[in-house]
């Protein structure tokens, strides 16, 4: 676990000279993927471009609310890493956090708007951090590794969620397989008349600015960079207990993982689908590696693959190149950052 | 007589469902057994599916195996490259190399076939009956009714357990994942070992790859795999890291599949998504249950 790069803060303009490498790295690998595979390269590109960056209104409706909920799987990634523990279950607490806010928004009658939104927040935030808590519990008591067991709760989840939407969470009429769509009271309010970027956006960016404070500046952030840097050294010092507070970070970051899905449902799906996430619990992996686990910057590698997505979309559509190809680029800022990290001890 | 008949078609049904995933977790097992967990075995299975389905419609459903085979190995090649070669996470790289191979096969299939996709164009494999045990009641039409690939994979569940259990090699896999210190203290080369039995899962993927297409879906469809690698790796886990325990979890989850239609068809009052995720709660619960030697080797996913 130690090659995913913890360096001590100094050094600050090299640690961001990765970042524009590894994404570049990883459109011009796409360059010549497309290429090979017959497809109109500045055609492509070009669709890319406009459909992340092209108007004021594509950059906040398109790429920021993508964004939103990378940043806050990215910042849920990152805290678990930065505790020496791998949370590949965020599919599943992010699903179980839109489970619970769903659930919130069906069954609890509030009637002011800022009650109902932080309440359905809470339940995504507890959503995920129970989700998450088995694996939790197996990696303090037992040493399991949470890589599995996380892994796994993301398949249940997905059933759960499936259940949920044709059984107790479905819409009235019993048609469709969702819950009911949100009353305007449940929905987080968008920033402006013309834009699709909501509240979310905002809270995202307080997250990352309150994880940064607590990993910096407070001694339970201190405990949990040294479990994460060594576990050994740390459990010599005799001071902490490593396995409780690896179990800490993740379920704080499955709590994380839960609130961005509340934030999807309440801000951009008002109701409880199947697959949801379209893949957000491995992309904030990227994102949260392309950051070097540094929460200030998991803002801006969240924008950046925030961009990707929205402009993989309009790829497809002006294109027609599958906007899966976008998950070439993930892959390729992985690696980049993987061969990238063992330099820096 | 008809609940007979409906009792053998879901037991051949559950093993065809199940192949796949049991051809995996073989290669997987043997991987982890190394030390080295892959999670780019989803990647792995997904590109010999691909690799399938474009060399059976090229050279008949041999041609689609072996081209399997050799993208699973390329495949996994690539991660044993970066995780034991330069020591990176074996947990980012695979992921890593998952979405990568997503993305690629995605790319490659629209290039071959067009947004209409493969369709039914791609050759598959009949089943073919054994002689004397496909006429044993229940047994024969569950298990001896099936694809080549199949059989395949009762072939190698043997043949990896002799070799784990009774073999130097095995020897030193096992040694290079319970404790890589001692191995290389041993004279073995950790790496070398290790790279070997991560490039042999990456095979057993590819070939698990070619049977969900050639055997059971019969067409390429962007993202077919649907986590099955990752299913795998928890097979591995239910099946307490041995290769009969394995079979036999996979033959679980086939069976928890074919239960979810079952159930569903017969408008049972239990909802039918308990049936998919028992086995993976089945599979959380041994990990609580076991005892420390039984969670896997000591020194499963430690870079050396």
């Amino acid at each position: 676990m130690t090659a995913i790069g913890l360096e001590p803060s100094a050094r600050r303009a090299r640690q961001v000279l990765h970042l524009p490498v590894a994404a570049l790295l990883g459109v011009a690998t796409l360059a010549v993927f497309l290429w090979i595979t017959g497809v109109d390269v500045p055609l492509a590109l070009g669709a890319l471009w406009r459909g992340a960056f092209g108007s004021w209104y594509v950059f906040t409706s398109a790429t920021l609310v993508r964004a939103t909920p990378l940043i806050v799987l990215g910042l849920a990634f990152a805290i678990g890493a930065r505790g020496g523990a791998l949370n590949i279950g965020m599919e599943g607490q992010f699903a179980a956090g839109a489970m619970g806010a769903a659930a919130v928004a069906t069954w609890i009658p509030v009637d002011s708007a800022p009650l109902a939104v932080a309440l359905l927040l809470l339940a995504s935030l507890l959503a995920g951090a129970l989700w998450i808590a088995v694996p939790a519990i197996l990696r303090a008591r037992f040493a399991v590794s949470e890589v599995i067991t996380t892994l796994l709760l993301n398949f249940v989840a997905s059933a759960l969620v499936s259940y949920a939407i044709t059984g107790p969470l479905q819409e009235r009429s019993r048609q469709y397989p969702q819950s009911a769509t949100l009353d305007a009271m449940w929905r987080l309010p968008h920033l402006g008349r013309v834009t699709r970027l909501h509240l979310g956006f905002v809270i995202a960016l307080l997250l990352a600015a309150v994880v940064g404070v607590v990993l910096a500046r407070t001694r339970w952030g201190f405990q949990l960079r040294a479990v994460g840097a060594s576990p050994r050294a740390a459990a010599i010092s005799g001071r902490m207990d490593v396995g409780r507070i690896a179990a800490a970070a993740l379920l704080l970051s499955g709590a994380l993982a839960g609130l961005g899905g509340g934030i999807e449902v309440s801000g951009v799906s008002y109701a409880l689908y199947q697959n949801l996430s379209p893949g957000y619990g491995f992309t904030a992996i990227a994102v949260a590696l392309l950051a070097r686990m540094r929460p200030e910057l998991v803002v801006v590698t969240g924008i950046l693959f925030g961009a990707l997505d929205a402009g993989a979309g309009a790829m497809q559509r002006d294109a027609g190149v599958p906007s899966v190809a976008a998950l070439v680029v993930e892959a390729v800022v992985i690696v980049t950052m993987l061969l990238t990290a063992r330099k820096s001890p | 007589m008809i609940e007979a008949i409906a009792v053998a078609a879901f037991g051949a049904a559950a093993v065809r469902v199940g192949t796949p995933l049991g051809l995996a977790a073989i290669g997987e097992l043997v991987a982890e057994k190394s030390g080295v967990i892959n999670l780019g075995i989803e990647g792995a299975m997904l590109g010999g599916a691909l690799a399938a389905a474009v060399g059976a419609s090229a050279g008949g459903p041999a041609g689609g195996i072996v081209a399997a085979v050799l993208t699973g190995t390329g495949i996994a090649a690539i991660f044993a490259a970066i995780a034991i070669g330069r020591r990176a996470d074996q947990i980012i790289t695979g992921t890593a190399i998952t979405l990568g191979a997503t993305g690629a096969t995605g790319l490659v299939a629209q290039h071959v076939w067009g947004v209409g996709g493969a369709g039914l164009s791609v050759p598959t494999l009949a089943p073919l009956n054994i002689p004397g045990l496909a006429d044993i009641p229940f047994i024969g039409p569950a298990f001896f009714r099936q694809s080549a690939l199949t059989y395949a994979c009762y072939l190698l569940i043997p043949m990896v357990s002799a070799a784990l259990y009774h073999t130097r090699s095995g020897l030193r896999l096992r040694a290079s994942g319970e404790s890589p210190d001692a191995a290389r203290a041993a004279g073995v080369n950790v790496a070398v070992v290790r790279a070997a039995a991560t490039i042999f899962g990456g095979a057993c993927a590819g070939l698990g790859g070619a049977s969900l297409v050639l055997a059971q879906v019969g067409t390429f469809t962007e993202r077919m795999t649907a986590g099955r690698g990752f299913i795998a790796i928890a097979v591995v886990a239910l099946g307490r890291w041995h290769p009969w325990g394995a079979a036999a979890a996979a033959l679980l989850f086939g069976a928890a599949t074919e239960l979810q239609y079952a159930s569903q068809a017969a408008g049972s009052a239990i909802p039918y998504q308990l049936f998919i995720a028992f086995p993976y709660l089945l599979a959380l619960l041994a990990f609580a249950v076991s005892r420390r030697g039984e969670r896997g080797p000591a020194g499963l996913g430690q870079p050396h």
